[in-house]
């Protein structure tokens, strides 16, 4: 049987390269970089050529924009807690974001309507992109900060990053992406798009789990979220993971390096994908078939449910999953789905196939192979399927 | 969240897949909102079920619990059937993620659902027997 992990979207594998350049700052290399002795020092000195090499490759003005964290949940809570608490004095205490963002904002968001901030959850429409006048009809007098997400995770839609960072500009608002999903797969240049503040993550792209970062336009108010000893220039405490910033960088270089070949190849292979699967009977594509990330493919098909698609994959050797891997495990169906307008009962049979560089053409067929059987399988054993047919003979009489 | 290898069996080789033509009783569980339905149909004879088939709209669990309470009740008196809990389905499936109980519920209602309907069909009223079949109210995803 092969074996296809499809998943790349909830984490990828470890790139060889990426290893070997953390290997040293997790043997010999072993300092604090806070201390004063030469290991130390070596280890600081990593850090440092890191924080460098990642803001010249996101644009960034100064090496010092970008602050390191533990991943994408932590950035995106510190950007949201920490630009609103900061603000929030001058009397700037709105939120706009969209319905489909990653739960590491929406749950942030909803933390902050706790405390009384307000927020404006903007529409994405049928094919998953915000649209940058909405953003702008949402401004107010009050409004601290827009954040909007690059790439959805699970369908994959490309936001109008440009655009909104534009109107954000134009309107003296604080603009924040998520760009867990989309660096690596775009090009990135904070300082051409007005980005004030982005968030990613290295084990996205082929770097290690367990270290992000934030990037903080220079002149930005915003507040600690963790408190502790002086590293990040105080900004952000806790012993530097030495290892996994340089993995993050190797990780970001690699990924841009190979940026422009990885997406044409993946893109076909996706939109064959695609065309294949489309063929099965009341199947969709969701989210835009063109602004979408080149390796991310998600499909529901009527009559069936996710998660026994899924099980069924995972026994042919195929991993996948039905939207986020943070979800799994609850009942409801994704919100993602839902906000693309799906209804519960369509949302609940969804299938994310997401893709790396190591995904060939012989991958493609074999799912191409086994999707259509697993679907027929679980339809046969569905009442909601025979009602379906029958509904649809009805009319049809 | 991990099912047990009991579960993934029954999963992979569901158990009584399908219909039964002139069934004596079919029961009809859950909706699509909430995203498992269970059809369970039985064939009975002096109040021995001979025979029961089950279609399931659902995930692995719903499937799996589905396959095992048709097990559980085949050859089985109506009584006996209708004693079956879905803490006993659950047992003899080595355990449910907490968040996946609801579908063993499911099942058990999905046979009392298939009795009442046979009850109603042979012209007595199912309701003393049988109990009442509660509507699935414990998703929480409405």
């Amino acid at each position: 049987m092969r074996n296809i992990y499809a998943d790349n979207s909830a984490t990828t594998a470890l790139s060889p390269v990426v290893l070997e350049k953390m290997m040293p700052y997790l043997t010999e290399v072993y300092g604090n970089p806070s201390s004063l002795y030469r290991i130390g020092g070596a280890a600081k000195e990593a850090v440092e050529k890191s924080r460098e090499n990642i803001a010249k490759n996101l644009g960034a003005k100064f090496p010092n924009e970008i602050f390191f964290t533990s991943g994408g949940s932590e950035s995106d809570n510190w950007a949201l807690k920490g630009v609103c608490h900061a603000l929030k004095a001058k009397g700037k205490n709105h939120i706009i974001t969209s319905k489909f963002e990653h739960h590491a904002i929406l749950h942030t968001c909803e933390s902050l309507e706790k405390e009384g901030f307000e927020v404006t959850y903007l529409d994405v429409y049928e094919n998953g992109i915000v649209h940058p006048e909405d953003v702008e009809n949402a401004i107010k007098e009050n409004t601290a900060i827009v954040s909007i997400m690059y790439a959805n995770n699970e369908i994959g839609t490309i936001q109008p990053i440009s655009e909104i960072g534009a109107i954000c500009k134009k309107h003296g608002v604080l603009f924040h992406t998520d760009a867990v999903q989309a660096a690596g797969f775009v090009k990135i240049n904070v300082t051409e798009q007005n980005i004030d503040l982005l968030s990613m993550t290295a084990h996205k792209i082929h770097g290690p789990k367990g270290c992000g970062l934030l990037y903080v336009r220079r002149g930005v108010k915003i507040e600690n979220l963790i408190d502790g000893g002086a590293q990040e220039r105080g900004r952000r405490a806790g012993t530097e993971n030495v290892a996994g910033i340089v993995g993050l960088d190797a990780a970001l270089q690699l990924a841009i390096d190979t940026m422009s070949e990885r997406n044409a190849k993946l893109t076909k292979m996706r939109d064959r994908l695609i065309d294949g699967l489309l063929k099965i009977e009341r199947s969709r594509i969701n989210g835009d078939r063109v602004h979408r990330l080149p390796g991310n493919v998600n499909m529901c098909f009527e009559g069936i449910e996710g998660e026994s698609l899924l099980l069924r994959l995972d026994l042919n050797g195929i991993s996948a999953s039905s939207g986020s891997a943070c979800t799994s495990g609850s009942l409801d169906p994704s919100h993602v789905l839902l906000a693309i307008g799906l209804p519960h009962e369509i949302a609940h049979g969804s299938m994310r196939l997401s893709f790396s560089d190591g995904t060939t053409e012989e991958d493609i067929d074999y799912i191409l192979e086994v999707v259509p059987k697993i679907v027929d399988y679980l339809r046969a054993m569905s009442p909601l399927w025979e009602k379906i047919k029958k509904d649809e003979a009805a009319q049809n009489a | 969240m991990a099912y047990s290898e009991k579960v993934m069996d029954h999963f992979a080789n569901p158990r009584n897949v399908g219909e039964i033509e002139n069934a004596d009783g079919i029961g009809e569980v859950g909706n699509s909102k909430c995203g498992d339905i269970m059809k369970m149909y039985i064939k009975v004879e002096d109040d021995i079920i001979t025979d029961v088939k089950f279609k399931t709209f659902g995930c692995g669990a719903a499937i799996a619990t589905s396959s095992m309470a048709t097990e559980m009740i085949k050859g089985k008196s109506i009584n006996d059937a209708l004693k079956l809990t879905n803490k006993a389905v659950m047992e003899a499936l080595d355990g449910l993620p907490p968040v996946k109980v609801h579908c063993s519920v499911l099942a058990e209602q999905a046979i009392k659902a298939a009795i009442s309907d046979y009850y109603q069909k042979m012209g007595i009223d199912p309701d003393p027997i049988v109990g009442c079949v509660p509507e699935c109210d414990d998703c929480g995803c409405h």
